[in-house]
């Protein structure tokens, strides 16, 4: 009977919700470190292409990318202990930071990547074929395919917090009922995750 | 019960983190500018590796989830390291 009070709804099960968000972050991390793995195996064989590959990429870039994503995971981080002593004012505006600062991020990459169209230099261009090693080949196939996986990931993670910022903005996500909002966060701190890691294996070869 | 399962995260801790990942970033951007030859991404990648770990521990709560939880992500870790020290066995001794 007290249960009965207690629980609104008898299908929310948070502990679970959370477990589930995490078996799918683990094969997100799989996913990831199998092509870290291949990485390293590139740059074990290649080491000396790889880096003067690396040399191509705007460190300043990647450092002001850095920041970005660190302040937007402690953006959101915030705003799940917003939701929980009940500001929702202040959780909507953690969110919109968090979206905010996700947008400025892709912005970046949309010049970083423009730069090195501009130079020449994208899967399969001619530049790449004739005119490069075949360890260069490889870093910038890699750099592609990992730094737009995981700019895909912005993506997603943009539109979950959008939606977890609806629901919290219509009151269906609240203090008693915070899972979606924390699995978005979860979500997001995954994306900042992978690129503690992409940074400075691809910025920082010297 | 309930209240105390869900630990309230103050303000100020996450920002206390946010300022030792950003340092631990312009640490690691430092020491690969020193000359260590192959240590220098031994050294990038413990950096990242303790900004994981912080990452981890207190921005996705793992500090106050339950122990199963720490006990995946320990198992996973330990799995891709498994992997790595296994598939790099194989390329180094070939």
């Amino acid at each position: 009977m007290e249960n009965a009070t207690q629980h609104s709804d008898p299908h929310y099960d948070q502990e679970a919700s959370k477990l589930g968000m995490w078996l799918f972050i683990f094969t997100e991390l799989l996913l990831f470190g199998g092509l870290f793995l291949v990485y390293s195996i590139y740059r074990f064989l290649n080491p000396e292409a790889f880096r003067l590959a690396g040399e191509e990429l705007n460190l300043t870039i990647g450092a002001i990318n850095t920041v970005i994503l660190l302040v937007s995971s402690m953006t959101i981080a915030m705003s799940t202990s917003a939701l929980q002593k009940k500001n929702k004012g202040l959780t909507i505006f953690l969110l919109e930071v968090t979206i905010m600062l996700a947008l400025i991020f892709l912005i970046n990459k949309y010049f970083e990547w423009g730069v090195k169209f501009d130079h020449g230099i994208w899967p399969g261009s001619q530049h790449l074929i004739n005119d490069m090693s075949k360890g260069e080949i490889l870093f910038f196939g890699l750099y592609f395919v990992m730094t737009g996986l995981h700019a895909l990931h912005i993506i997603v993670g943009m539109i979950i917090i959008i939606v977890a910022l609806n629901k919290v903005q219509k009151g269906t996500v609240h203090a008693d009922r915070p899972s979606l909002l924390e699995n978005a966060g979860l979500y997001w701190h995954l994306v900042d995750l992978i690129w503690i890691f992409l940074f400075p294996l691809f910025y920082l070869i010297h | 019960m309930e209240k105390e399962k869900h630990h309230i995260v103050p303000y100020k801790v996450y920002f206390y983190i946010l300022i030792a990942l950003i340092t631990l970033t312009f640490m690691s951007i430092g020491i690969t500018k020193i000359n260590l030859g192959g240590y220098s991404v031994l050294g990038a990648m413990i950096f990242s590796t303790i900004k994981s770990v912080l990452v981890l521990t207190w921005f996705m709560h793992l500090k106050f989830d339950q122990p199963l939880i720490r006990f995946m992500v320990g198992f996973v870790a330990l799995l891709f390291f498994a992997i790595t020290f296994i598939t790099f066995l194989d390329y180094y001794f070939r």
